[in-house]
């Protein structure tokens, strides 16, 4: 590891810093996506239903890889929209991981006792107060755990960047291996980095997770390092397993 | 937009040739990551902690690292120690050993689902370890979680392109390639994002049918 110089050091972190944005801008355009989506997805007319319904099997049914390359390569020769290469990043990975996000949304948001809404019809609240004062707070700590499994794969996605030129990580890594002509030590440091990225993101949504469940008033699961992040921990969520996940086909 | 269906003629007869190779690449990705998955689980069940950490270790890691990097580490790293494999072996070992951490923990909740009856039941008539494991416990916990481990399948379907970073000609790789040498860039690249919701979305429809019928 002596090899990597100072210098070769700096291009790492530097696409360490890279990867962080990254990911927390993309994570910000699919949380968007995924909310919007998914609760289109539950709307009560068949239009919204069917448009927001197509999305999700759109976005979801391409490769994310594919979608970056039709952004990069196809919108500015086909309509002349050119983006800069991290914001074009940043629109395919939230648009995708945005479908398999509402995916999480529809399903938490349908999970909620229907008692609970007919009761806030019977002391009339409005359809946007439904949503944001009796629905939404009881679906959000549902929501955590899958959003995080899904975080994890927005992290592992983003090294898709580097493919197009972006500085990230993993980018950093092709530089230093040009570099010293060695591929061993810098695959195994910058695999390392990402894992710690992936430890870092557990944690503080095991965080969050503890303050929403707190917030309704039920005590967290017990949990063990990043370990049971998959399946919950839990049989009954199996069937569904396969959709808190990036590739979920559900 | 220009769209030019002569490229789009043109470009079919690569396109086909790539898809054989990214289905190729999945069966056997599938394949590998089945296999291993399921020695995952099983050896995280052992009862020597001695085996159980290290492939938890393992498992954990490469779950939470990008199969990108591990395809790089892997189409790099080992030639230099003395394993040179074909661009598309190292895809297949990459795609199936990244997705059998996701595999094992798929089993490991089927195998968690089957009631400790069924393990008392196997010790009571004091059958072997191996023959608890495979004539009683894996046939019950596999058909539970048979839709999960598809949804992997399609999953791995969506990170085969991934491969053509390191040369494998897959439908993105020719797509690629058919660009470079035409110029022509909007339709094969629009029409390998096409082919692979017409693959993906049958065949998510396929394992909702299959989960009604198999997990109850």
């Amino acid at each position: 590891m002596s090899e990597i110089s100072w210098g070769l050091w700096k291009l790492l972190l530097d696409g360490v810093w890279i990867t962080v944005q990254l990911t927390v801008f993309s994570a910000a355009l699919a949380a968007a996506v995924a909310f919007v989506i998914g609760l289109a997805r539950t709307h009560r007319l068949w239009v919204v239903r069917f448009l927001s319904g197509a999305y999700f099997e759109i976005f979801r049914g391409t490769s994310a890889l594919i979608l970056m390359f039709w952004i990069f390569f196809v919108l500015p020769i086909g309509f002349g929209w050119q983006l800069v290469p991290m914001w074009a990043a940043v629109l395919a990975l939230g648009l995708s991981y945005g479908a398999y996000g509402s995916e999480v949304v529809r399903g938490a948001v349908q999970a909620v006792a229907p008692a609970q809404r007919e009761a806030g019809i019977a002391l009339s609240f409005t359809p946007a107060q439904q949503l944001r004062k009796i629905i939404l707070p009881q679906a959000w700590p549902e929501m955590v755990p899958p959003f995080n499994n899904l975080l994890i794969e927005l992290l592992k996605g983003s090294a898709l960047v580097s493919i197009m030129g972006v500085g990230d990580i993993a980018f950093g890594a092709s530089l230093v291996r040009n570099a010293t002509g060695q591929s061993a030590p810098v695959y195994t440091v910058i695999l390392v980095m990402y894992f710690v990225l992936a430890f870092v993101l557990t944690r503080g949504m095991r965080l969050v997770e503890r303050h929403a469940k707190a917030s309704v008033g039920r005590a967290p699961q017990k949990r063990e390092g990043l370990r049971t992040r998959m399946n919950g921990g839990r049989g009954d969520e199996l069937a569904s397993s396969g959709a808190t996940t990036a590739g979920g086909a559900r | 937009m220009t769209w030019d269906w002569n490229a789009v003629g043109d470009f079919m007869p690569m396109f086909w040739h790539g898809l054989l190779v990214t289905l190729e690449a999945l069966a056997l990705g599938a394949l590998l990551a089945f296999t291993l998955g399921l020695v995952w689980a099983v050896l995280q069940r052992s009862e020597h902690a001695v085996v159980r950490w290290p492939v938890t270790a393992v498992t954990e890691f490469v779950r939470n690292t990008p199969l990108l990097v591990q395809l790089f580490f892997l189409f790099y790293v080992l030639p230099e120690w003395g394993l040179t494999l074909s661009a598309l072996s190292t895809g297949v070992i990459g795609l199936g050993l990244h997705y059998s951490t996701y595999t094992a923990e798929v089993y490991r909740a089927g195998i968690d689902g089957v009631p400790a009856g069924q393990w008392e039941a196997a010790t009571a008539l004091s059958l072997p370890r191996p023959r608890t494991w495979f004539a009683v416990i894996l046939p019950q916990a596999i058909r539970r979680v048979a839709p999960a481990l598809g949804n992997y399948v399609v999953a791995m379907l969506k990170d085969t392109p991934m491969i053509f970073v390191i040369g494998v000609l897959e439908m993105l790789g020719e797509a690629r390639q058919y660009s470079a040498q035409t110029f022509h860039t909007v339709e094969p690249i629009t029409i390998v994002g096409i082919a692979f919701i017409l693959i993906s979305y049958p065949a998510s429809l396929l394992l909702r049918v299959l989960e009604r019928r198999l997990v109850r």
